[in-house]
């Protein structure tokens, strides 16, 4: 037997449309901006909804960041992470209750470190939650996607019980923090201040978790349990552990996205993250399962495309995210961004 | 045999509805390579992947120099110094060979020395280093997938058909580096179909049937004696 000969390869020119369709899903959010400036129209009106599209669009990809992993790593379909939303929210609005020196002051440092303290409130009782979760409701029933939908489903509604238990019934209105209420005018457009604050949480976030999934170790782990878990325990690591800190942490972002997101609306509800996890699971679906790239992508679709229909055609804003999910996937029948299983 | 690295008594694994391995014998002699032979749908995949761990055995015991492997989490039996290379290669498509590389380095960062070393070994890794290994070719996959299991020395390697498939030249670099894994002093099982690779790499041979290993021996007996080939596995593998 010879030896193989010397390997010198040459790489061929990868085509345009080749690389069109690989940046695709990158370029949906500016294509979706400009045909938004187009049908708007008003620049300043324009500015405005981008803006309000872009912050919900961070939230609701916080909030989805750890499902999508969850679904991806360990093929779990959660439907209680809509609870920890709800927990967080209520979590960190009763820190911000407790703490109205520091919400009413008017001081910007006072006012984020209120918001702070609410977001740490809620990441640590949503963690903590979800790792009795994770035990207790998820760990039995692994491999089982009918088991998990009734049991997920069946323990969402006793954590909401839960929350009216602990919070009470009824609905709780809060306030934004004095110097996140109100707007600055800039080029004639009104831009909330608080969603400027949601945009930048969101990119922080997203940028923590690229970091993370792309920097480190543990992230390399995540990227490769999430292709074939398997092969990554048979190269020594112990997924199961992984899984359960990827369980906690997501729900952890889930729960600061609940505080967020009250923030947001002003208003919590025991129910407010059941209802949130329609627009969730199609952010997660059409980013592609195990893709927090096409998470985050697919947020910003979902956020952007809600607040410009809402304008034009009010009518059609509640199926304009069924419409977008059916577009992509007759597209991109796995997602934009989908994880490549197996090898 | 003395003192052999694992010892598979009486296994038995079932797969769904089906029992696959009926009470698996065999042993694996330190520093040897030991090939395990015979038809398709044998269980000697099962037998591997048994041994990893990856399907639990209802009966019987696995020993891996000196431990009871039978209760042992697969990435545990890792850890412990074993090293697997499964048939489909096991690769991480999206992960760049680096990536990949530096998930099979437990210990740290890749040494440099054994980086050189499987550089040397398996040029192409050099080459698409900054590659998604999923972009590679199959005879490159595979490189990287025995490359992967080398990155750290382990004491036993469970390869399941590494040259399956494979363009005869790279299946000579395949056996150059199996060779210099054993001059390393490891110990190694290995599922191979094709008969010239196992006789030249193989110092014992297992023969499974029907869920069971029913002969063993030196492979030099097994390939000076066609008609023990074809008493045992149905056909005479110098045909092959």
């Amino acid at each position: 037997m010879s030896d193989a000969p010397e390997h010198s390869p040459t790489f061929a020119r990868v085509s345009l449309a080749r690389r069109l369709d690989r940046a695709a899903p990158y370029l949906l959010v500016p294509v979706l901006v400009l045909l938004g400036y187009m049908a708007i129209g008003v620049p300043s009106s324009w500015l405005t909804l981008t803006v309000s599209g872009l912050a919900m669009g961070m939230m609701i990809f916080i909030m989805a960041s750890g499902l999508t992993l969850v679904f991806g790593l360990m093929d779990i379909i959660n439907f209680g992470h809509g609870a920890f939303i709800s927990i967080g929210a209520f979590m960190g609005v009763s820190v911000l209750f407790w703490l109205p020196g520091w919400t009413q002051a008017a001081s910007l440092p006072l006012n984020v470190a209120a918001i702070s303290l609410a977001i740490l409130a809620a990441m640590l009782l949503t963690g903590a939650v979800s790792w009795v979760f994770e035990r207790v409701i998820v760990r039995p029933v692994y491999g089982s996607h009918l088991k998990q939908i009734l049991i997920t489903v069946g323990a969402l509604i006793v954590l909401e019980e839960l929350i009216v238990v602990v919070w009470g019934g009824e609905e709780i209105f809060l306030s934004r923090p004095e110097m996140l209420q109100g707007a600055i005018t800039f080029a004639d457009a009104a831009l909330e201040r608080y969603r400027i604050l949601a945009v930048v949480v969101g990119l922080l976030i997203f940028a923590a978790l690229r970091l993370v999934l792309q920097r480190t170790k543990i992230g390399l782990i995540v990227r490769a349990g999430v292709q074939n878990g398997e092969m990554v325990e048979a190269l020594g690591y112990r997924l199961k552990l992984v899984f359960i800190g990827v369980f906690v942490a997501g729900s952890a972002l889930a729960g600061l996205g609940g505080v967020m997101w009250a923030l947001y609306e002003q208003v919590i509800t025991a129910g407010m993250g059941e209802g949130m996890m329609i627009l969730i699971f199609i952010v997660v679906i059409i980013g592609g399962l195990g893709s927090v790239e096409g998470a985050f992508i697919g947020a910003l679709l979902v956020g952007l495309l809600q607040n410009y229909v809402a304008f034009l055609e009010p009518k059609l804003a509640l199926v304009s995210n069924i419409a977008l999910m059916t577009a992509i996937l007759m597209w991109r029948p796995q997602g934009m961004m989908p994880v490549m299983k197996g090898h | 045999m003395s003192d052999p690295i694992l010892t598979v008594e009486g296994v038995e694994t079932d797969i769904a509805q089906y029992h696959i391995l009926k009470g698996v014998d065999l042993q694996v002699p330190r520093g040897q390579v030991t090939m395990l032979l015979g038809r398709n749908g044998v269980g000697k995949t099962t037998t591997l992947r048994t041994i990893m761990g990856l399907w639990r055995n209802k009966a019987g015991r696995i020993g891996f120099d000196g431990r009871d492997l039978n209760k042992m989490p697969i990435a545990d039996r890792c850890r412990a110094g074993i090293g697997f290379v499964p048939e489909d290669m096991g690769i991480f498509a999206a992960l760049t060979v680096e990536e990949n590389m530096t998930l099979a380095a437990l210990s740290g960062p890749l040494d440099p020395a054994r980086k050189d070393w499987l550089f040397a070994t398996f040029p192409p890794l050099r080459t698409f280093w900054k590659s998604p290994a999923g972009t590679l070719s199959g005879g490159q996959k595979q490189m990287l997938s025995i490359a992967r299991a080398m990155a750290e020395a382990r004491s036993l390697y469970l390869i399941d058909e590494p040259t399956k498939g494979l363009a005869p030249a790279i299946v000579s670099t395949m056996v150059r580096a199996l060779r210099e894994l054993k001059a390393q002093g490891a110990s190694i099982l290995m599922v191979e179909q094709n008969f010239a690779v196992a006789k030249a790499l193989g110092d014992r041979a297992v023969v499974m049937d029907d869920g069971r290993a029913i002969w063993s021996g030196a492979m030099a007996e097994l390939a000076a004696d066609p008609a023990l080939q074809e008493r045992l596995m149905g056909l005479s593998m110098e045909a092959h």
